[in-house]
C-alpha cells in the first residue's frame, strides 16, 4: 500500500490489517502518555481544500500521536485562493519534503490525481474527495462495527471481519462519499448492506452496487438491522427538488423517536445507531436517537484517531507488511527538525 | 489558370477508394488523368503501390481557437495538423473570442486560412450573438461575406430555446444554410462531469444523462420537419440518439448526423483514472453506445465523422477533473481511429470512408470543390493512405499545439502518406511539405 485513496480497491487483507493495527493504536490512546515515536522526523501535510475541522483535527491528532511533524495547509488564506493550481501546490509540498499528504478536496478524484501524477512522490491519503470516497471514515465505521459485532459474539476483534452483520445506511447516498466508501468496504468485510433513501438521492446505476436498496426505512428496520447508519442531509437539497421539504424528508427517512422505539418493539436490542457527523439533529436523526445508549457517534470519533494512526503508520513505516508498531523504536531514517 | 501553378504529380498504382490500382495524374490543380500506365514528362512520380487514394478529408467540426486562444491553437498550427491528418478542408467552429458571430470575424478566420494555405478553412458562424442563446446573429451577413458561411452553430452550447432554434432553422433556408446543433439540454446537465451511469455512480462525478442529448435531438428533428429545414446534429454520442436519427430519416426529415472518432473507440471506463484527457463534451459513453454508433455510421444513419478537434493548453488539463476543460485533439488521429473502428472491423470499406469523411461532409457544408470523385477534371484534393502502417500516438510529435490526445500511447493502424490540396502536396512522405499559395490574397488578409 503506497496510498489510501479508496475502499473500492482495498483488499480484505489490507482492510483487516488497518483495522488490526488500529486496535494496537487504540491501546496507545488509553495510556497516560498517548504518544509513539514511530513517525518521528516524518512530515505529514493536511492539505484541505474544503472546510472540515473534525477530519483535520482527527488526522492531526493521529499524526502527532505518532510523533510526526504536522503541517496544516488550508486552501483558504493560502496561495490556493489566489489561483494556484493543485499541481503547483503539490510540487511545493514535495519540495518541502512532505512524506504524506492527507488531502480533503471538493473535487472527486483529486487525491487520485496527486497519486497518479509525478507532481509529488509522497503517500497520499484521501480524507474525502467530492462525492467520491472517504476511506478513513469507512474504516473507522467498520472498526466501530467490528468491536460491537465481536463483543456480541464474545470473540476477539483482531483478525475478524463483519460476516453476517446487517448494516443499513440511510440518507443522501447520491452526494455521499461516506456511503460509497462504506458500501465497498462493508462488502469486502462480508456485511450485508441496505441503502435507504428517496429515489432522487440514489445514483443512477446503484442497482449494480453490492447491496440492497430500499425506499422504506420502516420496512428495512422490520427486516432486521444490526447497525443503522444515518447520513447527513443538507436541507438545501430541497431547493433542487430532491425532496419536497425537510419535514417530509424527516418523516419518511429520518431516524426519529418513533423509529428509536421501534427498535425495542422489534426486539432489536443490540442494534447500534451510527452517524459520521456533523449531525442535523431533528432532520436525519432525532436528539433522542443521537443521545441514546445505542448511539456510537462519539465512539466513532474516538476510533477515527486510531484508524488514522494506523493508516499513517502503515503507509509511512516503509514495510507495510509489518503488523504492529514497535513502541520505542523510531522507524524513520531521517532526524526530526 | 487563376491560381498559382502547383506542379505535376504522377501517383502510380494507388488503390482508388481501396479498389483497383490505378494511376492519377495531377496537374494544374486538377486530376488531369486517371488510368493505368500513365506517364507525364516532368512529373514528380509517387510510387503508391499498397496505398489507398481517397478524396481529401473534410472536417465538419474543428476548433482552431483563433482568434482569442492562440495559446491553445492557431489557424496555422491547426491547419498543419489537419493537412497531416489527411484533411483538405475544415469547418472552424464559432466559439472563438470574439465569437464568430459577425461577417468581420468569419472573414478574418477565412483570410487566416488562405494565408496559411494548408487546407480550405470554412468558418462556421454562430447562431446567436455571443453564443448567448438569446438573439440571432447576422446569419445573412456571414453567408454573404467572403467566407460564404453555410454552417451555423453555437457548438459548445446548445441552442436550447425552442423558438430560437425554430427561427434559426427557418432563417438559414434563405441562403441554403444548415444549423449544426450541439444537443445538450442545459438543465439536465448543470455541473455534469461525465456520462451518467454505473461508472459515474462509483466515481462520484455528476452525471450527464443520455436523455439530455436525446431529448434535444428528438425536439429538433420534429422542428426541422415542421419548418422543412435542414438540420445537422453534432457529435451524436448515445445509442438512443442513433435510434432517433434513424427514425427521423425514415420519416424523410432532412437531418444529418455526425460522430467523433473518440466516441467510436473510447468509453467512460477510462474516466476511472480521473485523467482529464478523457473529459469531453459530449462525454465518453458506454460500450453499448460505442457499438450503436459504429452500426449507425456503417448503415448510414450517421452521415459523417467530425473530429471535434479541441486543443487545450496543458494547464487546462493538468488539474482536478472538475476543473479541467472539456475536449480532445483529433485531426491527426481521425483517419487511424476510423480505420481501426470501422474498416478493420469489417463494418466499412474505404469507399465508405470517403463518403463519411469527405463526400457527405463537403455536401453538408456546401463546399463545392471538395469531396469530389477521383476522376479526370475534378479538383485535385486527394490523399494517399498507407493502410498497413502502424504507429504509436505521441502527442508531443503532433503539429497541433494541443497535447490532449486521448489516444496517447495507443498503437493505431493507417498513416497519411501524402495530402494534395488543390493539386499541391501539403504533405509528402507523411511529413509537412509546403502550403498551397493562393494567387492573390484578398484585401485585408494577413498571416498570423
Amino acid at each position: 500500500m503506497k496510498h489510501l485513496l479508496s475502499t473500492e480497491n482495498l483488499s480484505a487483507t489490507n482492510a483487516i490489517r488497518i483495522l488490526d493495527t488500529a486496535e494496537e493504536m487504540a491501546a496507545v490512546g488509553d495510556r497516560e502518555v498517548k504518544k509513539l515515536p514511530a513517525l518521528r522526523g516524518r512530515t505529514v501535510v493536511n492539505l484541505f481544500f474544503e472546510d472540515s475541522t473534525r477530519t483535520r483535527i482527527s488526522f492531526e491528532a493521529a499524526a502527532k500521536r505518532l510523533s510526526a511533524d504536522v503541517i496544516n495547509f488550508a486552501a483558504k488564506g493560502s496561495s490556493v485562493s489566489k489561483g494556484e493550481s493543485l499541481k503547483d501546490t503539490a510540487q511545493t509540498l514535495a519540495a518541502m519534503g512532505a512524506d504524506a499528504v492527507v488531502i480533503r478536496h471538493w473535487a472527486s478524484g483529486a487525491p487520485h490525481r496527486l497519486a497518479a501524477t509525478d507532481w509529488i512522490d509522497a503517500a497520499v491519503i484521501n480524507a474525502g474527495d467530492g462525492t467520491h470516497e472517504h476511506p478513513t471514515q469507512a474504516l473507522l465505521d467498520a472498526f466501530t462495527m467490528r468491536r460491537h459485532w465481536s463483543r456480541l459474539h464474545g470473540s476477539a476483534s483482531t483478525g475478524a471481519d463483519l460476516t453476517g452483520m446487517r448494516v443499513a445506511i440511510a440518507g443522501d447516498v447520491l452526494h455521499s462519499r461516506v456511503a460509497r466508501s462504506n458500501v465497498w468496504l462493508l462488502r469486502t468485510l462480508g456485511a450485508e448492506v441496505t441503502l435507504v433513501a428517496p429515489p432522487t438521492l440514489l445514483p443512477i446505476g446503484v442497482e449494480h452496487w453490492p447491496c440492497k436498496v430500499s425506499y422504506n426505512l420502516d420496512e428495512t428496520l422490520e427486516a432486521g438491522v444490526d447497525a443503522m447508519m444515518m447520513l447527513r442531509v443538507q436541507g438545501e437539497r430541497m431547493n433542487a427538488s430532491f425532496f419536497p421539504s425537510t419535514r417530509e424528508y424527516s418523516r419518511r427517512w429520518g431516524f426519529d423517536d418513533a423509529r428509536l422505539r421501534a427498535l425495542d418493539e422489534l426486539g432489536l436490542k443490540d442494534t447500534i445507531i451510527m452517524h459520521p457527523g456533523p449531525m442535523n439533529r431533528g432532520l436525519e436523526i432525532s436528539s433522542a436517537a443521537a443521545d441514546s445508549p445505542r448511539s456510537t457517534v462519539l465512539a466513532q470519533v474516538r476510533n477515527g484517531v486510531s484508524v488514522r494512526m494506523a493508516a499513517l503508520y502503515l503507509l509511512l513505516s516503509g514495510d507495510s507488511r509489518e503488523a504492529a508498531p514497535m513502541p520505542g523504536t523510531a522507524r524513520s531514517d531521517k532526524e526530526s527538525n | 489558370m487563376t491560381e498559382s501553378a502547383t506542379g505535376t504529380y504522377l501517383i502510380r498504382g494507388a488503390a482508388i477508394l481501396g479498389g483497383d490500382a490505378e494511376d492519377l495524374l495531377i496537374r494544374d490543380g486538377v486530376i488531369a488523368e486517371r488510368g493505368t500506365g500513365l506517364s507525364a514528362e516532368g512529373a514528380t512520380v509517387i510510387e503508391a503501390a499498397g496505398f489507398v487514394a481517397l478524396p481529401g478529408m473534410v472536417d465538419i467540426h474543428t476548433h482552431l481557437r483563433e482568434p482569442g486562444r492562440e495559446d491553445a491553437e492557431t489557424v496555422e498550427t491547426g491547419t498543419r495538423a489537419a493537412a497531416l491528418g489527411g484533411y483538405t478542408a475544415v469547418h472552424a467552429m464559432a466559439n472563438s473570442n470574439p465569437v464568430a458571430d459577425t461577417a468581420g470575424v468569419v472573414e478574418q478566420v477565412h483570410s487566416l486560412g488562405r494565408a496559411s494555405g494548408w487546407v480550405d478553412v470554412r468558418p462556421v458562424g454562430a447562431v446567436t450573438v455571443g453564443l448567448a442563446g438569446e438573439q440571432l446573429a447576422e446569419l445573412g451577413a456571414m453567408a454573404d461575406s467572403r467566407a460564404q458561411v453555410r454552417v451555423f452553430s453555437d457548438d459548445g452550447i446548445c441552442v436550447h430555446d425552442p423558438v430560437l432554434m425554430r427561427r434559426a432553422l427557418e432563417y438559414v433556408k434563405a441562403f441554403d444554410g444548415v444549423v449544426a446543433q450541439h444537443a445538450q439540454e442545459p438543465r439536465l446537465t448543470a455541473g455534469a462531469q461525465m456520462n451518467e451511469g454505473t461508472v459515474s455512480a462509483v466515481l462520484g462525478l455528476a452525471g450527464w444523462p443520455a436523455v439530455a442529448e436525446e431529448s434535444i435531438i428528438a425536439r429538433d428533428v420534429l422542428l426541422a420537419q415542421h419548418v422543412g429545414s435542414r438540420l445537422h446534429v453534432c457529435h451524436v454520442s448515445t445509442a438512443g440518439s442513433v435510434e432517433i436519427v434513424r427514425w427521423a430519416k425514415e420519416r424523410g426529415i432532412n437531418v444529418t448526423a455526425e460522430v467523433t472518432p473518440h466516441h467510436l473507440l473510447l468509453t467512460d471506463e477510462l474516466v476511472r483514472s480521473y485523467d482529464p484527457v478523457y473529459k469531453v463534451n459530449p462525454p465518453l459513453r458506454t460500450d453499448a453506445d460505442v457499438q450503436a454508433l459504429r452500426a449507425g455510421l456503417a448503415d448510414g444513419t450517421i452521415d459523417v465523422v467530425g473530429t471535434d478537434h479541441a486543443p487545450h493548453p496543458s494547464e487546462h488539463k493538468e488539474c482536478e477533473w472538475a476543473q479541467a476543460a472539456m475536449g480532445m485533439t483529433g485531426l491527426e488521429t481521425a483517419l487511424s481511429v476510423v480505420q481501426e473502428t470501422m474498416i478493420e472491423t469489417g463494418l466499412m470499406t474505404w469507399a465508405d470512408f470517403a463518403r463519411v469523411t469527405s463526400t457527405v461532409p463537403a455536401a453538408i457544408g456546401r463546399v463545392a470543390d471538395q469531396g469530389r470523385p477521383l476522376e479526370a477534371g475534378e479538383p485535385a484534393n486527394v490523399i494517399l493512405v498507407d493502410p498497413a502502417a502502424r504507429w504509436t500516438v505521441d502527442p508531443h510529435k503532433m503539429a497541433t499545439m494541443g497535447r490532449n490526445s486521448p489516444f496517447a500511447g495507443k498503437e493505431l493502424p493507417g498513416a497519411v502518406v501524402a495530402t494534395f490540396f488543390k493539386g499541391h502536396p501539403t504533405v509528402l512522405d507523411g511529413k509537412l511539405n509546403t502550403p498551397y499559395r493562393y494567387a492573390a490574397e484578398p484585401a485585408g488578409a494577413g498571416s498570423n
